[in-house]
């Protein structure tokens, strides 16, 4: 064995490492946060509290643990789609919602809310029909426009996808009643994990789990993906057909945590960034880095959202905020990397 | 040197007459057009490409050449005609173990590494879940070495220069263990030493048995490298045979449209001049 094929090796098991240690901190922050409320008292909740307090108890086995799981596969499922849009359309400043998902998600959500009564069931499921009808209108539109390689065509025909959706949820927001309805249409479109049960972590398992795990799988395929047609092709890839089947996947995870959590801005987009330069640009790291900063990301945003005030704030305007301080410092960091 | 040079330029066209036997692959009756009415951009082209040589795919821009290679690779598919591989037609997996690919111009979109973006070479190999294992590392490695860049395994190839970017696609190609290396174009952006770098690269890998296939608008890198040379015009194949007796001044001029002239050295060598 070679010199280089030893180093090689050993690189490959430090990644190997980081990742575990990642994960480490991720069981271990989920772990802390069970400890961390408004109930009984403030911030932080001793574990002798927890012996005496019943309701105590309660409060965290059927609240804090399934928000926090909430939160863990929010993060992951958002990052991971993330991470793979990034790779199949080339392109690091796109994230699983813009392909007439975010915004079809909205106007689901915001029609549930407004024309049908407003329950639950309605307004998540609402989310979840629209996020893939924008994802299908943009992949049908793509198809027809004439000009420019498949990936420009699908980010124009999401563009314009996402601008209908837009103004229908403009004019849903115009006719709801302002004292009832549009407050809970401009709450959800803040998002936020407060109304999270276990039956919403039970509902939403059967998707997101398969989903991360293919991602996870065909880790190593997705960098093949991020070439251009013609070399993934001679590759041995279909790569048309491989991209829609994660495009789907991915878009499937996402509908299903937006329906339950609303819009979450910058995961998305930011968390595969980081997840690249810290653990690097093969997907075979960045994939399941990405997962886990992701979930460690939204989990700690989540915490703060549920215990810095008493009142919730809404989740995303955490991550939104604190993903642009990051990618602010990331921007101008003299570290930075011109090339992705 | 110059006596070296003569001796391998003596071999080489010895070399050349012994395999043309055998073709890698044939083409027959191949017609192509982007659109059901837009003009044909392939025509009618019936065509034998040896195997154990070097052949140069030899035409202006816009002659067919790279539509004729990525219908060789199934990316896109003929109107009319047929293509064999070693005489046969094979599925796409079988294809992409037999055809190695060096695309034309690749910028790379991620931060991957040489060692990252050569081992992905081992795809054709791998199932959809499947990732590379040690002996895919070794085969990458190997590559690397054949291309001389061993030593930039662990540099983030957009970080390179285009010289050793091409060298790092060429080893991809290389991982791929084809029985054919197809090239599209592959001296057309490096600088005079870059391009006969590979040039030369080409010229070993052929000397250990290796078939190459590559598209130019260069006629000296024909002249330089190819055992054979095909010719191409608006889609359509002007001449093809030994790069010796294909490479004429009267076939050149016509092929460009430009008065050309072709040299020849006490070695043989040829020289294209073009006024």
């Amino acid at each position: 064995m070679s010199a280089e094929t030893q180093a090689a090796t050993a690189r490959a098991a430090q990644f190997r490492r980081r990742l575990w240690a990642l994960a480490g901190v991720l069981l271990l922050g989920m772990a802390l946060s069970l400890f961390l409320g408004r109930y009984p008292g403030p911030y932080f909740t001793p574990p002798a509290v927890l012996r005496d307090n019943a309701l105590a108890r309660t409060v965290v086995l059927n609240l804090r643990l399934p928000r926090i799981l909430a939160a863990v596969l929010l993060g992951a499922t958002l990052a991971a789609a993330g991470t793979t849009f990034q790779l199949i359309f080339r392109n690091p400043l796109v994230d699983a919602g813009f392909l007439g998902v975010s915004q079809g998600a909205a106007f689901g959500a915001s029609l549930g809310i407004v024309l049908l009564g407003g329950s639950a069931a309605v307004v998540q499921g609402g989310a979840a029909v629209f996020a893939f009808l924008g994802l299908a209108a943009s992949y049908l539109m793509a198809q027809r426009l004439r000009l420019g390689d498949w990936v420009l065509r699908l980010v124009m025909a999401g563009i314009g996808v996402s601008a209908f959706y837009s103004a229908g949820t403009g004019i849903i927001k115009y006719l709801a009643d302002p004292l009832k309805q549009l407050p809970d249409i401009t709450f959800w479109l803040l998002g936020g994990l407060w109304a999270i049960t276990w039956q919403d972590v039970l509902h939403i398992l059967p998707v997101v789990l398969p989903a991360l795990a293919v991602i996870f799988l065909m880790r190593w395929r997705l960098n093949l993906l991020s070439l251009r047609d013609a070399t993934a092709f001679s590759l041995g890839a279909l790569p048309g057909r491989e991209r829609l089947v994660m495009l789907i996947v991915s878009v499937a995870a996402t509908a299903a945590v937006v329906s339950k959590a609303g819009q979450i801005g910058w995961v998305g987009l930011i968390v595969p960034h980081i997840a690249r330069r810290t653990l690097g640009a093969d997907a075979q790291a960045a994939v399941p880095g990405g997962m886990l900063l992701g979930g460690l990301f939204v989990l700690l945003c989540d915490d703060l959202a549920r215990t810095v005030l008493s009142g919730e704030i809404p989740l995303g305007i955490l991550t939104s905020l604190i993903g642009a301080v990051v990618f602010f410092s990331l921007l101008l960091s003299n570290k930075l990397e011109l090339k992705r | 040197m110059m006596r070296e040079d003569s001796r391998r330029e003596d071999s080489r066209r010895e070399d050349a007459r012994r395999d043309t036997s055998r073709a890698a692959i044939s083409l027959h009756d191949l017609s192509f057009r982007y659109a059901p009415d837009a003009p044909d951009v392939v025509q009618d082209i019936t065509l034998d490409l040896p195997s154990g040589a070097v052949t140069a795919i030899l035409g202006p821009n816009g002659s067919g050449k790279t539509t004729l290679l990525h219908m060789i690779l199934g990316l896109l598919t003929p109107r009319r005609g047929r293509i064999s591989l070693n005489g046969e037609s094979h599925s796409h997996r079988r294809t992409s173990h037999i055809l190695g690919l060096v695309p034309q111009e690749e910028p790379p979109a991620f931060n991957l590494n040489v060692l990252e973006t050569v081992l992905l070479g081992r795809a054709p190999y791998l199932s959809l879940l499947q990732r590379p294992s040690e002996r895919d590392y070794a085969t990458a490695f190997r590559a690397l070495e054949t291309v001389g860049i061993t030593a930039l395994w662990d540099r983030p190839v957009p970080a390179l220069s285009g010289g050793e970017r091409q060298l790092v696609i060429l080893a991809r190609a290389l991982t791929q263990e084809p029985d054919i290396l197809l090239l599209d174009e592959p001296t057309s952006h490096l600088d005079v030493g870059n391009a006969r770098h590979i040039l030369s690269l080409m010229r070993d890998l052929r000397a250990q048995g290796q078939t190459v296939i590559f598209t130019t608008h260069d006629p000296n890198a024909a002249a330089t490298t190819a055992d054979h040379v095909v010719l191409m015009r608006q889609g359509r194949v002007l001449q093809a045979g030994f790069v010796i007796e294909t490479l004429t001044a009267a076939h050149l001029s016509a092929t460009y449209d430009v008065p050309i002239d072709v040299l020849q050295d006490r070695q043989g060598r040829l020289l294209i001049a073009v006024y």
